[in-house]
């Protein structure tokens, strides 16, 4: 079977393009700059793109310990109160089996409508025994892709078939400073073989700047000695500019972050922030945390970037798997028939079967 | 009859004082001379500046050559134990310090069996020291058994996890038990009141006994008992740990420099740090007393009542019980094997004989 690329590129330069200044205006989220990178994308593709998308739905899930601020950061990240944090009550045991809780908002700016689904992981390594506590979150993505799939392979199929694959999942470290645990790698290890994972470095505010730089190496080196490949992954660098760009991010990840939903009033501005009695943390200040470059990163500037390699790689790979295991293939619009779908749905399907014509040859196949 | 009594038995000035009133000076004395002993134990999760703080604490630095595994180390790690001693000596007064650290708590993915360490070093303490005190040279008895136990909550969570549930629940009848909450400097004021309110009372709904301070006798003066009140207010402690020395507002002061501010150990206004100094200082003694009267002689009783068998798991009972009866079960199969070996020959001897014996149909 010929290794699945991804959608073509013939243009290799790519302008450049400061969207947004650096420090900018409260209140403006960004959205409206996905407009820009399918611009941009449908200018390498060569033709002229009439954009009529009304609605872009996009799928996030956050992963994490209780306590981590996943609730607050989706707060912060849409400066809207979206989400209020839920706590067990008292004399509710704490969820024995792992619960998916999605909650969607419809967000416009300049015309743009962003249909937003974050799924938080409540209970996740929480327990004693924290054995295969991945299973249920591997289950929900795969049944995502199973989903795309079966309305994929109809015979008629809608024109727009709903998307409700999981684009992005945001990965909740806990600020311990000294390296991953055995269950983030585990966990990581296997997300990352079945969707795009950015890892954050959770409450940020605990490690002072020396400590944060040092704890980011030794997560970096770790994810290298494991093989984890987190989002922007190397292999899916288009060109050269590409590479300089996400080369800034990956240095970079995992980002530290601090997430507030309250304002305070700072200089005669108001911020979003976390106000203690020896100052104020402002959450949009590069100073203070790397909050800026994840939205930048999830909104700005890689938002339809992280759509497309759902669809073309991640998605793809499940598809190959699953027809293989049913020793179909294709031979025509309409001919599919597939096994009926596991009922265990965890397995991945194993490394990536995209190959990339490698232009760093130290780059380690896993 | 001597008329002239030798110079220093005298009678005192004051009628009626007979100057037993001197007796604590003597006591306070010899204490001194002894010195003290102290064993403390730290457990917690990593990373949640264990060892940070008790250096703070103890402004000495027990860990010189701390080596952090790494992950890949980590997953095939299990719960050590590892005891520190350090001799700290202040205005003549001599400590003997241990510090009981245990490295792994909480770093694997099935942490069921992260407590069974932590629980057998407690009890094998208690068990030499009873060990001691049954033998026949009592004088130089040395105390190693746990007097506190620093038990170190995760301010990232949202209260007690379940193994926070779990091992205290284990441990409340065998040491005491001070919880305390890590890296209190990611908390605003708010959340901290939160967070210790909802601890207190999960401790409260899973029964978990921890170290109550004694209140104040009625004859104290007034500072120590409004010191007392305060103490006991602010349990559970929320501290933060350091070492370094940052410029802040002129001086000198040991904290942690972020971008938005310096964060001083010693400011109670920021953590409860020096609360918690205070609270080991001026309790120490109660902490062994307790220990002394209360779990130890706990652990004395059910010991003795056991009479000299060592504690057993469930688990080794129901082996030893399989084993005793498996083996009971071959004498008895090896016992019918050779009954019946018996017979066979007894009737082959019996046809050779039934010719002499002449049996009548």
């Amino acid at each position: 079977m010929d290794p699945l690329r991804r959608s073509p590129s013939p243009c290799t330069s790519r302008p450049p393009s400061p969207r947004t200044p650096p420090c900018e205006m409260l209140g403006h989220v960004g959205i409206e700059a996905v407009l820009e990178q399918l611009k941009i994308k449908a200018m390498k593709m060569g033709f002229e793109f009439n954009i009529m998308v009304v609605v872009i739905a996009v799928i996030w899930l956050l992963i994490g310990q209780s306590g981590l601020g996943k609730s607050t950061m989706v707060n912060t990240l849409f400066k809207s109160k979206m989400w209020k944090s839920t706590l067990p009550g008292l004399g509710v045991p704490m969820p024995q089996t792992l619960q998916l809780q999605s909650v969607t908002h419809i967000i416009e700016e300049n015309g743009v409508k962003l249909k937003l689904t974050v799924t938080d992981t409540p209970g996740f390594g929480d327990q004693i025994n924290n054995d295969k506590c991945w299973d249920p979150i591997l289950g929900y993505i795969n049944g995502q892709y199973e989903r795309y799939l079966q309305e994929e392979i109809l015979i008629t199929r809608q024109r727009h078939i709903p998307d409700t694959r999981v684009h992005c999942c945001v990965y909740f470290v806990p600020p311990t400073g000294h390296c991953l645990r055995p269950l983030d790698i585990e966990f990581l290890q296997r997300l990352c073989r079945t969707v795009n994972v950015v890892p954050v470095i959770a409450r940020a505010d605990s490690l002072t700047i020396e400590e944060r730089e040092a704890f980011r190496r030794r997560i970096q080196h770790d994810l290298r000695a494991h093989c984890i490949e987190v989002y922007p992954q190397k292999c899916f660098d288009e060109d050269i500019s590409d590479r300089i760009l996400n080369s800034k991010i990956r240095d970079r990840i995992p980002f530290a972050v601090v997430g507030a939903d309250q304002e305070h009033l700072v200089n005669g501005r108001c911020v979003l922030g976390r106000k203690t009695k020896w100052g104020i943390i402002e959450v949009e200040n590069m100073a203070h945390c790397e909050f800026p470059l994840l939205r930048d990163l999830l909104i700005r500037s890689h938002l339809q970037d992280l759509k497309d390699i759902t669809h073309n790689v991640h998605y793809e790979n499940y598809r190959v798997f699953r027809l293989n295991q049913s020793h179909a293939l294709p031979r025509g619009p309409g001919w599919v028939n597939l096994a009926p779908a596991p009922a265990d749905l965890t397995a991945t399907p194993g490394p990536w079967k995209v190959r990339w014509q490698a232009h760093d040859s130290s780059d380690e196949e896993c | 009859m001597s008329k002239q009594q030798p110079a220093q038995f005298i009678n005192p000035e004051t009628p009626g004082y007979v100057g037993f009133a001197n007796l604590p000076n003597q006591v306070h004395r010899k204490s001194v001379k002894k010195g003290f002993e102290f064993t403390l134990m730290v457990v917690g999760e990593s990373g949640l500046g264990k060892s940070t703080l008790i250096n703070s604490l103890f402004l000495t630095d027990l860990y010189p050559e701390r080596i952090i595994p790494g992950a890949a180390e980590k997953i095939e790690r299990t719960v050590q134990i590892e005891a520190s001693t350090v001799e700290i000596e202040e205005r003549g007064v001599k400590l003997r310090l241990t510090v009981v650290d245990t490295p792994g708590y909480g770093d694997a993915i099935n942490c069921r069996d992260c407590f069974k360490t932590i629980i057998s070093y407690i009890d094998e303490q208690f068990e030499r020291y009873l060990h001691d005190e049954s033998g026949l040279n009592r004088r130089h008895i040395i105390d190693n058994r746990v007097h506190c136990c620093f038990y170190f909550i995760s301010p990232f969570g949202h209260g007690l996890k379940p193994l926070d549930v779990a091992f205290m629940k284990a441990i409340h009848n065998k040491v005491n038990i001070v919880p305390v909450i890590a890296k209190a400097d990611t908390l605003t004021l708010k959340e901290r009141e939160r967070l210790k309110k909802r601890i207190l009372d999960e401790i409260e709904e899973h029964n978990i006994k921890i170290y109550h301070l004694p209140d104040a006798e009625s004859d104290e003066d007034e500072d120590f008992k409004e010191q007392t009140r305060l103490l006991k207010a602010s349990i559970p402690f929320s501290v933060v740990g350091s070492n370094q020395l940052i410029e802040a507002k002129g001086k000198k002061v040991r904290g942690r420099l972020y971008p938005w501010g310096v964060v001083e150990v010693e400011n109670p206004e920021h953590n409860d740090f020096l609360k918690l100094r205070t609270m080991l200082i001026t309790h120490m003694q109660d902490l062994q007393e307790v220990t002394q009267d209360l779990h130890y002689e706990n652990f004395r009783s059910e010991r003795l009542k056991r009479g000299g068998r060592k504690v057993e798991n469930e688990d080794m009972n129901k082996d030893q019980i399989l084993l005793e009866k498996e083996a009971e079960l071959r004498r008895m199969q090896e016992m019918i094997a050779r009954m019946q070996a018996q017979m066979q020959m007894q009737m082959q001897g019996g046809d050779g004989d039934s010719g002499v014996h002449g049996h009548h149909v």
